[in-house]
């Protein structure tokens, strides 16, 4: 359930995560911060600006060049009680710290057998669109969804950024928490002060009764475009936005292809082992009879993303690619 | 400082509990009674018992994958350990962990670990828990020669320097990483010296010396427990097994392992009690043979405790 809150301030997606930090921290003494540079530059892509003044150096803690002692760190902090938000600038640097999510984060609990809790949210940007090349760019969301033990989310809305951050932080398991960096600097409303939106439950973001748009992060705002191009042609697009990987809203996606009984799956990840495989999979199993049309999925190909502004382009999925696949469906 | 009579008792009696449960994990090994496989700390004894002498009940420890020393040490629990190494439901991980990741949080024990290195970040972890609620507890966290070349050490290391924070880094220096000797793996004779590149003290103390290990280990923790940061103290050593129990050691010298096992620290530790007159060869092998019948107890309760539930494969994934 989310909570209501009583008055909306506009806000940027960035600054939306940044308040529901702001928020949690004045209520939690055991929350900090650690990452490069998130104190005084304000983190990486300037998300936690301003913290510092609020909360001091004790909590917000800037960090050696160290990915693996950041993250490394934060599940021995949490092992031992804290709750820890740490951050690495890019989520292609997982890549680097994926023994200390992967096998330490999230095994911790099952080794320890159900004795220990690793109450830790790692903040990390993700995707391409602003010509940051092939180590700056990805959307790595099926790496940490591969792990059991890992919590993943990936917001697509300021307002869903806020309840999402603060739910990742109150839950007591390792949370990786995605923000799309072409998405820091949108605005839109968000209510002020506690405002919770629960991991694991999607939003439909449009509704519509002709196919379904299974979609999150900044292909949210695609898959919108497209819902709105293929209205003029007659088709009515309804826009599932997942909010969280995992926890997967299966419900959520099985009740739309049910009105729709057709699903498209939009992602900005590469395609092969990308998590549409994954919906895809749980569709065809448990939704085999919904379907009027195979299960189509339109992401990025398999190739690392490029630099040149022409390649990137044509490497991202947009409204045009998604209607195309929609079209060719009906 | 040096060890009181009475902590050195307990220390002996500390080697002489992991020596006997090692002793007897190795058989159950052989005998084909324990599935998966073990790292054994016969020969290590006196770090985990020097070290944890030094520490309190409140101090935290991460251990390496050689993990079974430092539980006994900080108080585990012998008849759940057992039971662990034998995958069973009253394991103290539930029979999820095994060898490689026996722990005991509620002891402050972060977890043997599979990966070498891994837990250095975590006792980091754990040590700046301690520093940000503001009491005097610390972090100890055990690793070997060759973790010290993992980029873990490095950035844990270097982290816990900057940020002065509470913990003491004890490399248990047994001369190889599996099969491949430490002149082979760097290129220095003291892994201690690699403090002087992160600013903080390297100690190097004789691990297989209890009261050696204890005074460098105090000064260390008690410098943490000040706020004055950490400290790198590498205790040196040998294994008197291969790295794994199967391991046929062929990589070592016959005669360098031979002297080796004269400078073992039970050996030791009983010339001393006896030479100060604080224990005959009597008491000692009453002392020992107390500790095998509860080793024996052990590892019958660890034979005879039920399997798990084919539904705790599911549960303990998430916190709820």
């Amino acid at each position: 359930m989310t909570t209501q809150a009583t008055s909306m301030k506009t806000m940027t997606y960035g600054q939306a995560i940044c308040d529901g930090l702001a928020v949690e921290m004045r209520r939690d003494p055991d929350i900090y911060v650690a990452g490069e540079d998130v104190g005084m530059f304000g983190g990486g892509l300037g998300v936690t600006l301003g913290l510092l003044d609020e909360f001091g150096p004790r909590r917000i803690r800037d960090t050696p060049l160290s990915e693996t002692a950041i993250v490394g760190h934060a599940v021995g902090a949490a092992a031992a009680g804290l709750r820890p938000v740490a951050e690495i600038m890019f989520d292609d640097f997982l890549a680097i710290v994926l023994d200390e999510l992967g096998n330490q984060a999230a095994k911790a609990r099952y080794m320890f057998g159900g004795k220990v809790k690793i109450p830790m949210v790692l903040r990390a940007s993700c995707g391409a669109g602003i010509r940051a090349a092939a180590q700056h760019s990805q959307s790595l969301e099926a790496w940490c969804a591969h792990v059991p033990g890992l919590k993943t989310v990936a917001p697509s809305t300021p307002a869903d950024a806020k309840g999402l951050i603060i739910a990742a932080i109150r839950d007591d398991n390792p949370v990786v928490f995605l923000e799309h960096k072409i998405l820091l600097g949108v605005t839109g409303e968000v209510p002020e002060g506690e405002y919770l939106v629960p991991l694991g439950t999607a939003d439909i973001k449009r509704e519509g009764g002709d196919v379904t748009l299974v979609t999150w992060s900044a292909m949210v705002q695609q898959s919108l475009r497209a819902a709105e191009l293929l209205a003029e042609e007659g088709v009515s697009a309804e826009v599932v936005d997942l909010r969280t990987i995992v926890p997967l809203d299966t419900e959520a996606i099985l009740g739309s292809v049910a009105k729709t009984h057709r699903l498209v799956i939009v992602h900005e990840a590469v395609r092969t082992s990308g998590f549409g495989a994954e919906i895809a999979a749980i569709v065809a199993d448990e939704g085999f009879d919904l379907l009027d049309a195979p299960i189509k999925r339109v992401t990025a190909p398999d190739t690392p993303v490029p630099f040149s502004p022409m390649l990137e382009d044509a490497y991202l999925p947009s409204a045009d690619t998604i209607k195309a696949a929609v079209l060719a469906l009906m | 400082m040096s060890m009181s009579t009475e902590q050195l008792l307990e220390a002996f009696r500390c080697m002489v509990k992991i020596r006997e449960f090692e002793k007897r994990a190795h058989e159950l090994f052989l005998q084909g009674e324990l599935p998966g496989f073990l790292h054994l700390y016969l020969g290590e004894e006196a770090i985990a018992a020097g070290v944890m002498a030094a520490l309190r009940p409140d101090d935290w420890v991460s251990s390496s994958h050689r993990g079974h020393g430092h539980v006994i040490a900080k108080g585990g629990d012998v008849r759940g350990m057992m039971a662990e190494i034998y995958g069973r439901s009253t394991g103290s991980c539930k029979g999820k962990g095994g060898s490689m990741h026996i722990a005991d949080l509620d002891l402050g024990i972060l977890g043997a670990n599979g990966i070498v290195g891994g837990g250095i970040p975590i006792g980091t972890g754990a040590a700046l828990a301690c520093q940000y609620r503001g009491g005097d507890s610390v972090a100890v966290s055990f690793f070997g020669d060759a973790a010290s070349n993992r980029g873990t050490f490095h950035e844990a290391v270097n982290l816990a320097a900057v940020w002065d924070l509470p913990i003491v880094f004890v490399c248990e220096n047994n001369l190889y990483g599996v099969s491949t000797c430490q002149r082979d793996h760097m290129r220095i004779t003291d892994v201690a010296d690699r403090a002087a590149s992160y600013g903080i003290p390297g100690m190097i103390a004789d691990g297989n010396d209890v009261e050696a290990v204890y005074e460098a280990a105090l000064e260390a923790v008690e410098r943490a427990r000040r706020g004055d940061g950490p400290t790198l103290l590498e205790c040196k050593t040998w294994r008197h097994q291969g790295h794994f129990v199967g391991d046929p050691c062929a990589y070592r010298d016959p005669l360098e392992h031979e002297e080796w096992l004269a400078k073992d620290p039970i050996l030791r530790g009983t010339r001393v009690l006896i030479e100060r007159g604080l224990a005959t060869e009597e008491s000692i092998a009453e002392l020992t043979a107390e500790i095998k019948a509860a080793i024996d107890e052990a590892a019958e309760f660890g034979r005879t405790s039920p399997w798990p539930e084919a539904s705790e494969l599911l549960t303990d994934v998430y916190s709820a």
